[in-house]
């Protein structure tokens, strides 16, 4: 894919997003590769919200609004009626945030799959529960500060590991991503809309807001995430796991924490165990 | 015209049910098991599996996603059914409220039982009432005949464009659904001309996109929320019509929003819901048998509460005993409290008398249903309230 | 004409758009440098507010939708763009 052939016309905009909001570039992205026939299932998160007060309808494609804890189970119902009705062809797309796929939303998903209809569940990851403000979820990462993990405390327990949860469901296909690096994004998003049957793509969407960077900076802090090794871009594919980029550099953590308020309280000595860790997860 | 080919059969009020989601072409079956619903998604589940029934079973991994799955069905146009009972219509709460603002058609079939704490498995109106705010239409039924017609009428109900509101049609645990009986299993053919296919008002359609189920703040809600009451309050009508017709193709009627029994001439009523209207019929004949003046009303809607025909029968008695399989804890049974309410501003209302009894299974025995009758037919005009635990 | 049925309940026609968040903010992109056309601004912006002029090899933005964020001059390889307070705004 390259970015030339991307489709020009525009299927998400007018949303009332925060300016610098990856999560909305994620949207337009993924409906830019899927085109209209496709449908789009957001439970409670910043999209839903930002997306569905009346009158206001900024996607250019069906979307609904779906219970927080409920994502996968309506795509799963969803897909289960398009087969009846012979429109296997349209894409049933859930858009859930990290809450809505770690915490709540994880039995359902982990139900979903098992139920089998073809559907692609994209989690996008800002690391907190960010449309209510900035609580903590399964999938903020140790070290950040949120408001029910505030200063002095910090969030203690690691990220969830999404990925390895759904490789022991057999998922047929599952990546990592991040919204600096759409190209990766947009063909994995492309991959999965083949599968038939339940997939996953879990895309990092820095938040300004609610990490505490100024909104020019979100796709730069991205590319810091994967740099540092605080991310990983992955596929997981026929049961095996492989990386799809390396970035050219290695950055050290601590610039990746120093752009970020969230991550501003962590001493050199907590900052050097987790460069530590990550060291050892380096292929 | 087509010919009438239907078959009897000895079978529980669950497998009536099963049959008849078979009859309704529903597309897609979500339902997660419990006692005492889980014969029906086995039978469903055997029928399918059999080739009989045509649609895919969901195996979801809990009721909550259960009714998800049916509201995402129905999202993408097709037709869905789903079943539980008491701790899964709990848990299946916060959807019930999702489909019914959503306007979803929904039919649900609830085999009423009992809700935890104390923990039962057995049967009382608990979990059914709990949710009678959602919005959802419910209607009471009394043997697998009605159960097996109403889940029928159900969808023509809950699918007609001057309603599109879920429907919830009750049945009462093991006495009704572990029950078997001789139930007249309608012809599909007959079943087609009733039941038209699925036509929604609108989808996720890639044709025509539309935002649904979204949101509004202040007047806009309200406006939503109007329109919502609006179509609730005109299913009283199309309930009616609706049951009509059944009886014209089918030949079976069930009186409409309540049934009358005995009601002419009755100066004292037993209100009933549900299953133990059959012992209730049964007391009414040998107390009329004996000269008393008493009937019967079988509250059959819930949703939308039957006020009118309700007001036209009470307003002519002295006194009624209302059952209540269920309480509002802190105050009175549901359909004690909602009675009243419809009567109010009666120049001189009849004694109402509120009796809460087959809580967690237990059975109300002819001599306590005569009990109530008794203590109804000596109660002052007028009197209120009464409250009176009578399992024993 | 088809005619649109009344839908009941919480809907809206896809695309329904009377608030534009283009007064968000009043310091606006300007190319000041050279594009290259190289796309980066235009795949980066999460609004979909760059528009491609392909006759002419560079963006165009559309200020009734630009939220005023920054990415696209930050992003930019050549520098090209600046971010700038408008004129009245």
């Amino acid at each position: 894919m390259k970015l030339k052939d991307i489709a020009k016309e525009e299927f998400y905009q007018s949303s009332f997003g925060c300016a610098g909001c990856a999560a909305v570039l994620a949207v337009r992205l993924t409906i830019k590769v899927l085109g209209r026939n496709s449908v789009y299932i957001v439970p409670a998160n910043c999209i839903s919200t930002v997306s569905c007060y009346y009158p206001q309808a900024p996607f250019f494609v069906p979307f609904t609004v779906m219970a927080f804890a409920a994502t996968a189970a309506a795509c799963s119902g969803v897909s289960a009626g398009f087969k009846r009705r012979g429109r296997e062809d349209i894409q049933v797309v859930g858009f859930s945030g990290d809450g809505g796929t770690a915490d709540i939303g994880i039995q359902a998903l982990s139900g979903a799959i098992d139920c089998g209809n073809k559907f692609i569940y994209i989690c996008y990851d800002n690391e907190a529960y960010m449309n209510t403000g900035i609580q903590r979820s399964g999938l903020t990462p140790y070290g950040a500060t949120t408001t029910t993990t505030p200063s002095p405390r910090f969030e203690d327990r690691p990220k969830k590991d999404m990925l390895r949860i759904l490789a022991a469901h057999d998922i047929l296909y599952a990546a990592t991503a991040c919204t600096s690096y759409p190209l990766d994004y947009m063909e994995k998003v492309e991959k999965a809309s083949k599968v038939n049957g339940p997939t996953y793509i879990h895309v990092l969407t820095p938040c300004p807001t609610g990490w505490g960077f100024p909104p020019d900076q979100t796709i730069e802090i991205g590319r810091m995430a994967v740099e540092s090794g605080m991310w990983k871009l992955v596929e997981f594919e026929d049961g095996q796991f492989s990386t799809t980029y390396t970035p050219k550099r290695q950055r050290p953590v601590s610039e990746y924490f120093a752009t970020q308020a969230r991550f501003r309280h962590l001493s050199p000595e907590q900052i050097a165990a987790i460069q530590k860790d990550i060291d050892a997860t380096r292929d | 015209m087509a010919t009438r080919m239907p078959i009897k059969k000895f079978i529980t009020a669950n497998e009536a049910v099963a049959q008849a989601a078979k009859l309704a072409r529903v597309d897609v079956v979500a339902a997660y098991p419990i006692t005492p619903q889980t014969s029906i998604v086995e039978k469903i589940a055997k029928y399918i599996a059999d080739g009989e029934m045509d649609a895919d079973y969901l195996k979801v991994e809990s009721e909550h996603s259960a009714l998800t799955a049916c509201m995402g069905v129905r999202m993408a146009g097709a037709r869905a059914f789903t079943s539980t009972a008491s701790q899964g219509l709990e848990y299946m709460h916060e959807m019930l409220a999702y489909a019914a603002g959503g306007r979803y058609p929904l039919v649900l079939v609830n085999v009423c039982r009992s809700v935890a704490l104390p923990w039962s498995i057995w049967g009382d109106h608990q979990d059914a009432i709990q949710q009678r705010d959602t919005g959802w239409l419910q209607i009471f039924t009394e043997t697998g005949q009605e159960a097996l017609d109403m889940v029928l009428q159900a969808y023509r109900i809950a699918e007609d464009h001057r309603v599109l509101l879920p429907m919830m049609v009750c049945l009462d645990s093991f006495i009704q659904s572990h029950t078997e009986e001789l139930v007249e299993i309608p012809d599909q053919a007959m079943v087609d001309s009733f039941l038209p296919p699925y036509d929604p008002v609108v989808t996720l359609d890639v044709d025509n996109p539309y935002s649904i189920s979204v949101g509004g703040f202040g007047k806009q809600y309200a406006y939503w929320r109007a329109e919502q009451q609006a179509a609730a309050e005109k299913s009283w009508e199309v309930i009616v019509e609706v049951g009509d017709e059944f009886a014209r193709v089918f030949g079976r009627h069930y009186g409409g929003l309540i049934e009358e029994y005995r009601c002419d001439g009755a100066e004292t009523v037993l209100l009933t819901m549900g299953a133990f209207t059959g012992t209730a019929r049964d007391v009414v004949d040998e107390m009329r048998d004996e000269g008393k003046k008493v009937g019967l009303v079988k509250v059959r809607a819930f949703r939308p509460f039957p006020v009118g025909p309700l007001r036209k029968v009470i307003s002519k008695v002295k006194a009624a005993a209302v059952l209540d399989r269920d309480c509002s804890w802190g105050y009175e049974g549901a359909l004690a409290t909602d009675l009243k309410a419809a009567l109010y501003g009666l120049p001189e209302p009849p004694a109402i008398l509120n009796f809460i009894g087959g809580l967690g299974g237990a059975d109300v025995p002819p001599e306590r249903m005569r009990y109530m009758l008794e203590k109804a037919m000596s109660a002052e005009m007028g009197t209120t309230p009464h409250l009176e635990f009578i399992d024993r | 004409m088809k005619k649109e049925k009344i839908i009941p309940g919480p809907v809206s026609k896809a695309g329904t758009r009377p608030t534009r968040m283009g007064t968000w903010s009043t310091v606006k992109p300007v190319l000041k440098g050279k594009c290259t056309f190289c796309l980066f601004c235009w795949v980066f912006c999460p609004e979909g507010a760059i528009i491609q002029d392909e006759e002419n090899r560079k963006v165009l933005f559309d200020f009734e939708d630009c939220k005023g964020c920054g990415i696209c001059a930050r992003e930019c390889p050549t520098k090209a763009i600046e971010m700038v307070e408008q004129e009245g705004g």
